[in-house]
């Protein structure tokens, strides 16, 4: 509540950063770039720095181009500004990343740089920035991602656990369904046609998925309908290893070992099916 | 959908709107669930530090869902309702068991029971915890079973649609609502026997805040539109502890200061009282222990010490501002976890530690963190009833006026409606309130529906939705075809700014006047905007600028219902009247709206305090007349 950042005029300790934006005004429009410079102040001012989602909002507020034409509003998807709620993904630069925690300081520091902003590739674009993500909600129904409880009557507590376990199972329950990992992945394609999505490859976010909810005492109970979707079409043996899923994932999450052992309790659970006659 | 099923509608997929879904799915009643974004992306996701219960060692150390219970009220200075407190505060143990049996991975002991942390306004340690992202580890549990329900076709989700307005029919009942699809920009109408609006909170009035960009209380104010009450307007919590940012306020969970943060500010003793030092924007680390730093929370409150509720660190850090003693003359204290180890650090805190790296390039355990209060969470909102056993203690289970608004079959929970927390909510009750409500409360929806069985929404005129189909079709068109050059944006800037210097830490009568006025001027130019954008697909410009002027209509209770409390409690501060005064207003504060003139009308009502009688707040502060506290620290330390 201290700070104040009217961007107005180029006061002292504003520079301007230049953006470049691809744009598409909604499913199979054609795609066209755009300019705005957008007046950033410097976070020496006291008011933090700004970052690609204030910039944005910046635009919003003031959609004329570097021609000085006017257009409309550049549509974007954001919610908890701080990393964690996965809205915000675009590709920023050519790295697949989160806007609000792209900070101007570290992306354009100095007076004239250009930042290019571009809507994620492997989702269909529903408009600008703004993609739709729903394949990958749907994978997660796919693999049966929650652990079936009796219902939520009064039951006592769950199952104890090491803090080893906890420490392993937080770190995999922290994917935010950003699609980060998807972006990068050359084994993801883009797939417009919900029909396709049942047998398209899931990706690394939705594999590591797999593997947390089999990992928990309850959410065993479901692992062999997961590793029947694992060693399906679209499941783990998709994945080419080229590792670029885990170098962009912004949690840190552990994706080639969660590969790794989903790839093992897949060949275990094809070799039982195998023996008992499947 | 058969021609007599009966439905139910839960707008909002947080912890509150997944909580009664499951509750009311499980039920065996289908489901209609709205939300702006997807679910596993709603707000809730932002909560840091944990949630409260009683739990066994808090027990054997002489903590129980009474003290629970009492604390919650008198951190609430006896301003809420108190059998809905006390029913929460006893169901709270089987609720962190219940989301241990979905799998959320809580914070474990050697032993591998769940592990707990202190959190304000408690001596005991009784806040269960999953790293700092305890919102986003509880969502994701109620998202995936959210997701058994769906994938079994129970719960239908509309997901990147808006909610604009209840479908209310001439007997006063609510049947149903009309949302719009924020991609084909279609508006359409929905029937359901019971709406649940459970929309979170309106940060967003304030313009910078802690809440994520959908808290802008549209929902809520649409509601209080249509003839909702709307409760309790004034009460906004102030967090102590948010990092100043371009775009948001990016919070510091209490949890730092439960896993022994300390907050200071540099200074320097003259003759005998602390002064502001002169070179304040010094290396942190440079300065003395004993000569240079000013633990002014420890010093005030030696009982609680940093742990002092929201309402009170936040006034002291502002006004140790005030005087002088900020950060190289700025508004800024430090909030200091230089003490405790790196790996401390991470397994506690990892989370949040990561936020103030990320969003500020520091690294909280090399240097003390740089904070100050941001406006965080609203006490306020609809207005609900509910059914108090005989006795008081507590409400009756499957009651359908639980959490009922003064609109028949429409429900309000989570941070939506005006419950539980009073006039400051203690860190860490608010979790537990959202998924309370879903879980106790969502069991009344599902009997009352059932008594609705005669009179299904299914069998109801189609005129009265396309009515309201076509009012919400007109209001679009008539942004869209305004000319009068306002900008929305600047609008919702100008209400943000003048609503945090009137409304926040510290008010007076002559300044919320001032602002009621400004009010008055924002709502005339919202009526003149031209926007950017006219199209029919994802307008995200028509979309702001309509829930800008439901932010206008929400900030009038805020601002009026401030100015008739003449008297201070709880979050609510005023300069020209310092003390709480019971004997006018322990009331809460009921606002309806006045479609003839766009503001509130106010009046009070009384608060049931049959449990605990009201005693002095004061959290045993060195000086303060009276001593109030019965219990002496017993896990003060961490
Ligand atoms: C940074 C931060 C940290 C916090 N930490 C804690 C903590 O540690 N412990 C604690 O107890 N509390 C904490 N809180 C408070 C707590 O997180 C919130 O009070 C709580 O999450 C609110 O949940 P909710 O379900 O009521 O609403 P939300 O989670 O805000 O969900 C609202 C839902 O409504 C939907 N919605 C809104 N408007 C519309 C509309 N017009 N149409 C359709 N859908 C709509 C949204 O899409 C969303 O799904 C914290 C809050 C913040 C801001
Ligand atoms: S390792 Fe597999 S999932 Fe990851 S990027 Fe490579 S192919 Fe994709
Ligand atoms: S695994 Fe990482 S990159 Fe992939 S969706 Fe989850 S958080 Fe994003
Ligand atoms: S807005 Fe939530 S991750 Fe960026």
């Amino acid at each position: 509540m201290s700070s104040k950042n009217d961007a107005k005029g180029k006061a002292a300790n504003t520079r301007t950063v230049r953006f470049n934006i691809k744009r598409c005004d909604g499913p199979g429009q054609p795609s066209r770039w755009e300019r705005f410079d957008v007046p950033v102040q410097s976070s020496s001012a006291g008011s933090g720095s700004a970052n690609v989602i204030s910039c944005l909002q910046w635009i919003a507020a003031n959609p004329v181009t570097i021609e000085g034409r006017k257009t409309t509003p550049v549509s974007f998807d954001c919610g908890c500004l701080e990393e964690v709620c996965g809205a915000c993904t675009m590709v920023i630069n050519g790295q697949v990343r989160q806007s609000c925690s792209c900070l101007m300081d570290s992306c354009a520091p100095n007076d004239g740089d250009e930042v290019t902003l571009e809507p994620m590739s492997k989702f269909p674009v529903n408009r600008d920035l703004f993609v739709d993500r729903s394949r990958l909600f749907n994978d997660l129904e796919r693999i049966r991602g929650w652990v079936p409880i009796d219902g939520t009557y009064d039951l006592g507590a769950g199952p104890r656990e090491t803090p080893e376990q906890q420490q392993q199972r937080y770190k995999l329950s922290e994917c935010m369904s950003c699609g980060c990992c998807l972006e990068a992945c050359p084994q993801y394609t883009l797939e417009p046609d919900e029909k396709e999505w049942d047998h398209a490859f899931v990706g690394a976010a939705v594999i590591s998925q797999t593997r947390y909810f089999n990992m928990h005492a309850t959410g065993k109970e479901l692992a062999k309908q997961r590793l029947d979707v694992m060693s399906g079409p679209g499941g783990v043996s998709d994945c080419g290893n080229a590792q670029n899923c885990v170098k962009v994932c912004p949690k840190e999450i552990p994706l080639t070992e969660s590969i790794g052992s989903v790839g093992r309790q897949t060949t275990i659970h094809k070799i039982r099916e195998f023996f008992m006659g499947r | 959908m058969g021609s007599n099923e009966l439905r139910v509608i839960v707008v909002g997929g947080g912890l509150a709107g997944l909580a009664a879904t499951v509750r009311i799915a499980e039920a065996g009643l289908p489901v209609d669930l709205f939300s702006l974004v997807p679910v596993k992306r709603s707000h809730s996701v932002c909560a840091q530090g944990g949630i409260n219960a009683c739990n066994e060692v808090a027990r054997q150390q002489g903590y129980s869902e009474y003290e629970h219970f009492d604390e919650t009220i008198y951190g609430g200075d006896f301003l809420q309702h108190q059998p809905p407190v006390y029913e929460m505060a006893h169901m709270a143990p089987k609720i962190i068991d219940l989301l241990d049996r979905m799998g959320v991975p809580f914070n474990r002991t050697a032993e591998g029971m769940r592990d707990l942390r202190l959190f304000g306004g408690s001596l005991y340690k009784r806040t269960h915890f999953a790293g700092a992202t305890t919102g986003q580890q509880l969502m994701y549990a109620l998202d995936e079973q959210t997701r058994r329900y769906r994938s079994e076709g129970k719960v239908t989700a509309y997901e990147f649609w808006e909610f604009l307005w209840p479908v209310i029919d001439v007997d006063g009942k609510c049947r149903g609502i009309v949302a719009q699809d924020l991609r084909t920009m279609q508006i359409r109408s929905f029937r359901a026997d019971a709406v649940v609006i459970a929309t979170g909170g309106c940060g967003l009035v304030f313009g910078q805040s802690t809440n994520s960009v959908m808290c802008t209380g549209g929902a809520a104010s649409r509601c209080y539109q249509a003839g909702v009450k709307y409760a309790n307007a004034e009460f906004i919590q102030v967090h102590p502890t948010a990092i100043p940012g371009a775009d948001k306020l990016r919070l510091m969970s209490e949890s730092a200061r439960g896993e022994g943060g300390r907050v200071w500010v540099p200074a320097v003793k003259k003759d005998g009282k602390w002064a502001p030092h002169p070179d304040s924007g010094r290396d942190p680390r440079k300065l003395d222990e004993a000569t240079e730093r000013w633990y002014f929370l420890e010093e005030k409150y030696p009982a609680y010490g940093n742990i002092v509720p929201r309402d009170i660190a936040t006034r002291e850090i502002f006004s140790v501002c005030m005087a002088g003693f900020g950060v190289g003359g700025g508004n800024m204290v430090y909030l200091d976890l230089t003490h405790r180890s790196r790996e401390f650090l991470e397994t506690r805190l990892g989370g949040i530690i990561e936020i103030y790296r990320k969003f500020v390039g520091e690294d909280p355990a090399e240097l003390p963190m740089k904070i100050f209060p941001g406006v965080h969470y609203s006490m306020g909102g609809l207005w609900t009833q509910y059914a108090p056993k005989g006795d008081l203690k507590g409400m009756v289970k499957g009651d359908p006026r639980n959490m009922m608004t003064n609109v028949e079959g429409l429900y309000a929970f989570g941070e939506v409606n005006y419950q539980y927390h009073g006039a400051n909510r203690l860190g860490a009750n608010a979790l537990l309130s959202c998924i309370f409500d879903g879980l106790f409360c969502g069991e009344g929806v599902a009997g009352y529906v059932r008594e609705m069985g005669a009179d299904p929404a299914s069998q109801a005129s189609a005129s009265m939705y396309d009515e309201v189909v076509r009012r919400e079709e007109s209001r679009i068109k008539s942004l869209l075809s305004s000319k009068g050059g306002e900008n929305p944006y600047q609008i919702a800037k100008e209400l943000g700014a003048e609503m945090t210097a009137a409304s926040t830490v510290v008010k007076s009568g002559a300044r919320l006047e001032k602002a009621l006025a400004k009010l008055e001027e924002l709502r005339g130019r919202h009526e003149r905007m031209s926007l950017a954008d006219t199209g029919s697909w994802a307008n995200q410009n028509l979309n702001w600028a309509r829930v800008v002027g439901d932010m206008l209509a929400l900030a009038d209770p805020i601002l009026r219902g401030g100015l008739m409390r003449e008297e201070s409690r709880g979050s609510h501060y005023r300069e020209d009247f310092t003390e709480r005064n019971d004997e006018r207003f322990l009331k809460t504060s009921v606002a309806e709206f006045d479609a003839t003139t766009g503001r509130s009308r106010i009046t009070h009502e009384d608060v049931e305090i049959g449990l605990v009688k009201p005693r002095v707040r004061n959290y045993g502060k060195v000086g303060s007349k009276s001593k109030t506290k019965k219990n002496e620290p017993a896990t003060a330390s961490a």
